[in-house]
């Protein structure tokens, strides 16, 4: 079923990203993150332009995220206070990195910068992650004794000043934290057309120390609103959102979002996140691999 | 006052008697790219008039027929990869003024044999002929370099190619040509160039306008995102929220 994109201006097969969108979504049911980190790459193989990938996918992750937070917020696990100061960085940081996103495209180094900062991020994160879950499932197996972690931030972050309470996630920490964590967020948000979900819920752990109940929502309240803020952000400078292609990620997301939080349901958390880390590394080494060899398309042609 | 009338009407025949000429046309004046647009396939045809209204004896060498369909030109820049510290990335580039979006070429025999190179460089015959007018100055081996690349991408994305003997000359005097245009092509105003060839020589030239631009709600969505962008960007906002939130919805109920 052939499908014309008016923004993108070409016609894809419709079924095909509905069931990205679907493959996406299922994954971000089962593991609460956005999926934006599939979305583009997967769109710019597709041979979707990459800044209507990153744009359009920006979209979806809000579509994604939506059911995802007031799910949290009714069982009260959003900290209003703390996303609020998250948000309020992302809209700085999507400026900013609109800022970026145009001076990069005007040298011409937007697509290796988008290739190196996913391969460093998702290597990065997906190693991390890859770790933690063959510590865990070797704990749970019985091969080895979990270590009781004691639920401090980081010493970087006691040393901000300011502090304020927030009572729902029961930290005494300097807004200043979340901040430039919202911030740095936001900038890739706009850049990636991810919702930062992937490296906002472990900073928010293991930097601000934050409590396991609050940091899924907290961290799916920021998303929906950055990658909301990147849309509009899109939708005004590059004018690459297509609606078209957004619609139909998000009809296959939404409803795989929701088959993937009821399988999460029934799964083991620390397999899951294993099987997460695997996806994630998958992808960062296909980032690097096609840094690294010579690329099919030695010349690329921008209208002017 | 009607004989002369008369004759006014005649007169381009009348004249036609020295040269033959050509009565071109296209199937589709516009091209209107709606939701289902896979591409569209132009059927180029016409008639060739000889002097007198005869065709060809069967000893006389034919006529060549070449048709060439341009899509706007556009001013682009093309950049070339090349490996820095290991990875591969934009190094050097080549601003050109006016290039085609859109080049395909098709003729009853391979135009390397209907006419020589400073014809074919004249009336832009084949995809080796281009006036590419470089915006910026570099050596003439630079630019030939940039100029294959340029080339050699859009032929593999489709939009140029060369069709040699794609046109079909029916007892000399008829011919017709079927070119392909990808959903990829850029919007506005296509030309179809028709030549009529012999000796190596252009005898005669005619040329049709197509108009290719989106319609509907693909029209209605690209101006939107071009002139209406904040409202634009809220509409979308607004669909995914109410996709995420519908679905959720949804979905509790059973």
């Amino acid at each position: 079923m052939d499908l014309y994109l008016p923004i993108a201006n070409l016609s894809v097969n419709a079924l095909v990203i509905v069931a990205l969108g679907l493959g996406v979504g299922l994954l971000s049911g089962m593991f609460g993150v956005g999926g934006g980190f599939l979305t583009t790459p997967l769109l710019i193989f597709y041979g979707i332009p990459p800044t209507v990938a990153a744009a359009s996918a920006a979209s979806q992750v809000t579509g994604a995220s939506v059911s995802g937070v007031f799910a949290h917020l009714r069982r009260k696990g959003v900290d209003l206070q703390m996303g609020g100061v998250l948000v309020a960085g992302g809209v700085l940081g999507s400026m900013v990195g609109a800022w970026l996103f145009k001076i990069l495209q005007a040298m011409g180094q937007i697509d290796v910068v988008i290739g190196v900062l996913y391969v460093l991020l998702l290597g990065s994160i997906g190693g991390l992650m890859f770790r933690e879950s063959i510590g865990a499932i070797r704990v749970s197996r019985g091969a080895a004794v979990a270590k009781a972690r004691k639920r401090r931030h980081h010493p970087l972050v006691a040393a901000l000043p300011f502090r304020w309470r927030f009572y729902a996630s029961g930290l005494y920490i300097s807004p200043l934290a979340p901040l430039l964590l919202g911030f740095f967020t936001g900038i890739l948000t706009m850049l990636l057309g991810v919702g930062g979900g992937f490296i906002l819920v472990p900073a928010m752990l293991y930097i601000l120390g934050m409590g396991t109940q609050t940091v899924v929502g907290t961290s799916l309240f920021q998303t929906l609103f950055t990658t909301a803020v990147a849309t509009m952000v899109h939708a005004t400078t590059t004018k690459a959102v297509d609606i078209v292609l957004a619609i139909l990620l998000l009809l296959g997301s939404v409803i795989g979002a929701q088959l993937g939080a009821r399988f999460a349901a029934r799964a083991r958390p620390e397999y899951l996140r294993l099987l997460l880390a695997v996806i994630v590394l998958t992808v960062a080494a296909r980032m690097l691999l096609g840094l690294a060899w010579r690329p099919d398309e030695i010349y690329s042609v921008t209208v002017a | 006052m009607r004989r002369a009338g008369f004759l006014a009407l005649l007169a381009p025949l009348l004249m036609a008697q020295a040269k033959p000429e050509l009565v071109p046309d296209v199937s589709q004046r516009d091209i209107e790219i709606a939701y289902s647009f896979t591409g569209a396939e132009l059927l180029l045809f016409g008639a060739i008039l000889y002097p007198g209204g005869r065709a060809p004896a069967a000893g006389e060498k034919p006529a060549d027929v070449v048709v060439v369909v341009k899509g706007p030109t556009e001013s682009v820049l093309v950049r070339e990869k090349s490996k820095v510290a290991g990875i591969w990335v934009n190094a050097d580039q080549m601003r050109y003024r006016s290039a085609p979006s859109f080049y395909a070429i098709a003729s009853s025999r391979p135009i390397g044999e209907l006419v020589d190179e400073r014809t074919r460089a004249i009336y832009e015959l084949g995809l080796d002929s281009l006036q590419l007018s470089p915006a910026s100055a570099a050596a003439p081996e630079v630019q030939a370099r940039f100029d294959r690349g340029l080339v050699d991408l859009k032929r593999r994305n489709r939009l140029f190619y060369e069709a040699p003997r794609a046109v079909e000359i029916t007892d000399g005097v008829l011919y017709r040509a079927r070119l392909t245009i990808p959903a990829r092509v850029p919007v506005g105003r296509f030309t179809a160039e028709t030549f009529l060839i012999r000796d190596g020589r252009v005898l005669a030239a005619a040329v049709r306008p197509i108009e290719i631009r989106k319609s509907g709600f693909e029209q209605f969505v690209a101006t939107s995102a071009e002139k209406q962008s904040i409202l634009y960007g809220l509409v979308a906002v607004g669909v995914s929220f109410l996709f995420g939130w519908g679905a959720g919805a949804l979905w509790r109920r059973f």
